[in-house]
Formats: C-alpha cells, structure tokens, sequence
C-alpha cells in the first residue's frame, strides 16, 4: 500500500470516528477519545526510538511536556493563531530534542536510557523553579485561549474529540511513511546490527539523532492537544512517570506491530480508569500487572498475539 | 546567580570549612548509594532503576526501628540489613529472571518495582513527611572549626560512612571474595567453570548493593525529609556519579560523589537556583570529553 492507500484509510477511521463522536456525544465517550489521541501519539511517537530505532528512552515525556508548556506560554502571551502556535511548539520540541539527542544517541543503550531520564528530570525541576514562567508546581493557570481557527472551535469538546483524532490519524499516516521510507529501513538496520551499518557507510549519530528529533516533535504535538484539553501545563507533565507510562502502554500493545503502541494506549486508558475506580492504590495495581506481562510473555499483548497466530499458521502449512 | 556571594564565601574560612563539611557529608551518603549502583552494574550488567527505591525504604525503616526501640543503632541496622534482606528477594523472585535480556525488559521490571514499593510505603507509612528526630547521642553543640560550623552529626556520618567506603576498597581489592566478584563481571563463564557458585555471587552482589543503598537511606532520615517517591532524585543524582566517574568504577564513584557534593553545598551559595542544572552541565562536559567516565574503562 502506498501512502495514499494509508491516507484513504485514516480518512475511514475518521469518517467513524467523526460518526461515533457526533452520534454519541456523551461527555465520557468523548473525553476518553481526546485522551486516546493524545497518549495514542504520545506512545506511537516513542515506538519510532524503541520498537523501530532500538533507542529505549526513559525520557520521552520530555518533549511531551515541552509541547504542551511552548503551546500554553504562546497562547497566553496573545497574539497567535492555534494553527500557528502548534507549529512553534512542534518546533520547540524538535529543537530541544536536537540538543538532547545530540548529547544521548552517542551513547550506549543503557547510559542512554538514563540519560534521557536525567534530562527529563532536570526540564522537570528547571520547571519547578522558573515560577515566574511556568508557575512552578502550580503549573501554568489562567486557562489558555482557544481563538476558533477556519470554524473549529477547541473549546467545545466535540470539536476538539476530532481535532485530536484528526492529528492522531494525521501523524499515524506520516510515521507510517518514515516507517516504510529507506530511512526507515536504516533506522531497523541501527536497531539490529549498528556495527553493520556503520560499516555500509551510513552514520549512526545521524540516523539516530534525525529519529530522535522526529519522535520527540510528534510528542510535542502530542503535549499541545494535551494543554488543550486540561487547558493548562503541569510539571507532571515531564515527569518520569510520564514517559514509564508511555512505555507501558508500548508494551502493552506490542513494539513489533505498527498499530500495536495504540491498542496498548486502548488498553492502558481503559485500564487506568478502571483502577482508579475501584482502588485507590493505583501504582500497586499497575506495577502487578506490568510485572506479570513482562515477566510472564516477555513481550507486548500484541506481540504476543502475533508470534503465536504465526506460530499456529506454520503449523497449519 | 550569586558570584559576589560565593567569592566572599571562598574568602572567608569559616565559610569554606562550613561548606566543605556539608559537601563531604552530601557528597559522602550519595556514594554509599553510588557505589552500590555502579558495583551492580558492574558485575551484573544490571541498571537498577529501583535502586532509589531501596534508598527510601531504608529510611522508612530505620524511623520504625528507631520509633519502636529509640536506638539510632537498631534504626541503623534496621535500615541496611531489611533493605538487603529486601533486595535479595528482589533479585532472587524478578531480576535474575531478567539478566542478559534488553534494557527495555530491565527498565519495565524495575518500573513495576517502583510503582508497587512507592505504594506499599504510601500504605504502611502514610504519604505525609516524615523526619526521623535525632538521637539524644548527636544532639551536641555543633563543632567550630577555624570559625566555621560543623554540626555534630556531620561527624558521625562523615566516620560512618568514610569507614565504609574503606571497608568496600578493602573487600574488593584484597579479599577473595572481592577477587571473585571483579573476575565475575569479567568473565562470568569462567569463573563459573571454576566451580564458583555464580548464582550466589550475583545475589551477594545484589545484596551489597542494596544493604548500601538501604544504609545511605537510615543515616539521612534525622537529616532529609521521609516522603514516598523520594528515591527517583537520588537515583538521578548516583547515576550521573557513575556517569562521571565511569561505570563499574568505585573509586571513580567516589571522587565523583565528592565532586557532586561540593557543587551542591558551593553552588547552593553561587547559583542556587541552578544546582541541579550545574551537576548535570559537569554530566554533560564528563560525555563530551570522556564519554566512558573519569576512571571508566570500557567503552560507553
């Protein structure tokens, strides 16, 4: 399938999604497809590092909270357009995850899992302390203007609920095609055998830094739909435990299928929920769960999934 | 940015001797966890995320310990000993199933870890914080020495802790034990085929390293804040010691803490809104130059 076969497709899963979102408009529905856009392509962005590229950042939340702090600071200073204001943080995001990568990618897997971490937590306590900026652990209140751009007004839930879907599907089109492009093929060589593809000539800084700055800008849009929806930026944002529950729901789906980070979204949200409404101690629960899986399959749900049909078709031939 | 502050400070040598003690103090509790982290590392080619973890149940012990028996002695004991009886287990029931895989399998099993210990301390302790009272024993005038001030306990720490740190060069370097484990994380098929038990080794090693981390957390509950999640700063700060001073290295880890712990007491008075940011700008000079570390051998 070519690229436009993928964007006939996302233009389907629109086409219902808008069906189900203007049919069904209860608050909760609507709620829960705002927040599958936005961790849906917070967990495909960072499944470009780890399922593709073989990077495991610790510290993809970073550029998460980069996105949604640029767009709430833009916003609230007047003057820009939404349309606009996505842009600059988008460009935000690529620009501080240029700077980061180029200090990590060089790195072995482990300093670099670390060392994404380290840094996210210096953006976190640099947050924390440039009150007059951010708002420190308040975060950044007052709301943020929503301007209605080409008749899409932000505030109104719908219209955001497809807003979101709309970016998600977008970038979703746009990772497939970096994906399936030569480039993307370098990228699963550097994830299967760096030292061979250094030796065919390709640069490995440079593939990996140019994979790193791309998932991180996808965060950052992924932060701006974010601070839409909670109008507002907070630390937790680029927490750690923001980017661990981004490779949970990795995890969850499964790294080696493309779609797979977004069922783990599905999954995690629904789960998460689900949780929170019959227990208070969340983290125990979870970290169960995680153990389990990972322990137990030692690879995502859909991966999971997916060995064993192959496995059972094989049998069959 | 203070420079004025901090030139004045390097003037005067009270202040010098007040800042020096703490860097020691700061610097000297961060090795104790460092050492532990690099020395896992080492050996085990394990990162331990969760290492943090093990830091603030050692602190979460020693306050019950020392609220039950009002011995600082027991709290210490408690601390080190339960979080070593703890990381055994840790490492005998999940992280021995996951040696020699992918750091991704490492990173999701010690996430897990933190998530579940950070709420079992939420349940048993509470989510307020906490400060374990200092014993009767320490609460002396503090000393002045040339002027400067040096609080009793600083003392007690800083002995603590220095005969640590040479009863850990000692153990490795001259005992057949520490011969044993550096040969582990070079060739733990070998060793293994001399007939050394390297299942029990690993563990050992697992258990030094938390016995460590668990004792760092006792002797700074009287000085630091108790509060769940408190493991993810000082996991941040050892790894960046490891990272300066080299992985697997002790003796790097320990001019690193050093290092660490005089940029924080110095820089509290020259940039104290930029500390942090200071550690991470020498983190990042460190990679730039020498990417495997001040004393690190292996390629980063």
């Amino acid at each position: 399938m070519t690229w436009r076969g993928d964007a006939l497709l996302a233009l389907l899963a629109f086409a219902v999604l808008a069906g189900v979102a203007l049919g069904l408009s209860a608050p909760s529905v609507l709620d829960f497809a705002i927040r599958f856009g936005i961790f849906g392509l917070l967990a495909m962005s960072l499944n470009l590092l780890i399922g593709t590229t073989g990077l495991v950042s610790f510290g993809h939340a970073a550029f998460f909270g980069a996105g949604a702090y640029a767009f709430g600071l833009l916003m609230q200073s007047g003057g820009w357009s939404i349309p606009m204001a996505i842009l600059a943080a988008m460009a935000f995001s690529a620009l501080l995850a240029l700077v980061i990568g180029a200090l990590c990618v060089r790195l072995s897997e482990i300093y670099f899992a670390f060392l994404t971490l380290a840094f996210q937590m210096l953006l976190h306590s640099l947050v924390l302390s440039w009150v007059s900026l951010t708002g420190g652990d308040q975060g950044l209140m007052g709301g943020i203007p929503k301007p209605p751009f080409l008749g899409i007004d932000l505030g109104n839930a719908q219209h955001l609920a497809l807003f979101s879907a709309f970016c998600l599907l977008a970038s979703v089109v746009a990772l497939r095609q970096v994906v399936r492009s030569p480039f993307g093929a370098a990228l699963r060589m550097l994830r299967d055998n760096p030292d061979r593809a250094a030796f065919l000539g390709l640069s490995v800084f440079r593939y990996r830094l140019a994979a790193f700055v791309i998932a991180g800008t996808f965060a950052g849009l992924a932060g701006v739909l974010m601070s839409l929806y909670v109008s507002g930026a907070f630390p937790t944002f680029l927490y750690w435990t923001t980017s661990g529950e981004a490779i949970f729901m990795i995890m969850l789906g499964g790294i080696t299928v493309f779609l797979g980070p977004l069922a783990g979204a599905a999954i995690f949200l629904l789960l998460n929920d689900w949780i929170t409404n019959i227990t208070e101690h969340h983290g125990l629960v979870l970290g169960s769960i995680l153990l389990v899986l990972v322990l137990g399959l030692r690879k995502g749900l859909l991966d999971f999934a997916v060995d064993a049909w192959r496995e059972r078709q094989g049998r069959q031939a | 940015m203070d420079l004025g502050e901090l030139a004045s400070c390097l003037g005067s040598t009270s202040c010098v001797v007040t800042q020096v003690s703490a860097g020691l103090t700061i610097g000297m509790l961060l090795f104790l966890v460092a050492s532990g982290l690099t020395l896992i590392f080492g050996v085990l080619g394990l990162v331990n995320f969760a290492h943090g973890t093990l830091y603030m149940l050692g602190a979460y012990f020693a306050l019950s310990a020392y609220g039950a028996t009002g011995s600082f002695l027991a709290a210490v004991l408690a601390g080190a000993l339960g979080v070593a009886l703890a990381g055994l287990v840790m490492e005998r029931f999940l992280l021995s199933r996951i040696y020699g895989t992918d750091v991704l399998m490492q990173l999701l099993v010690c996430y897990a870890i933190i998530l579940i210990l950070d709420d079992v301390v939420k349940i048993v302790w509470g989510g307020d914080f906490l400060k374990m009272d200092l014993p009767e024993a320490f609460r002396r005038p503090p000393l002045l020495l040339a002027g400067g001030i040096v609080p009793f306990y600083y003392l007690v720490l800083f002995g603590i802790t220095a005969a640590i740190a040479l009863l850990l060069a000692f153990g490795m370097g001259h005992t057949r034990f520490g011969r044993t484990v550096r040969a582990a994380a070079v060739n733990p098929g070998m060793v293994g085929a001399l007939g050394i038990n390297t299942t029990v080794v690993y563990a050992a090693v697992f258990g030094i390293g938390a016995l460590l981390a668990g004792l760092a957390g006792a002797l700074s509950a009287p000085i630091r804040s108790v509060v769940p999640g408190a493991g993810v700063s000082i996991l941040i700060e050892s790894f960046i010691v490891t990272v300066i001073g080299g992985m697997g290295s002790i003796w790097g880890a320990l001019a690193a803490s050093l290092l660490l712990g005089f940029t924080r007491s110095f820089g509290s008075i020259g940039f104290p809104l930029f500390t942090e940011g200071l550690m991470f700008l020498i983190m990042a000079l460190v990679l730039l130059v020498k990417p495997s570390g001040l004393a690190g051998k292996r390629q980063a």
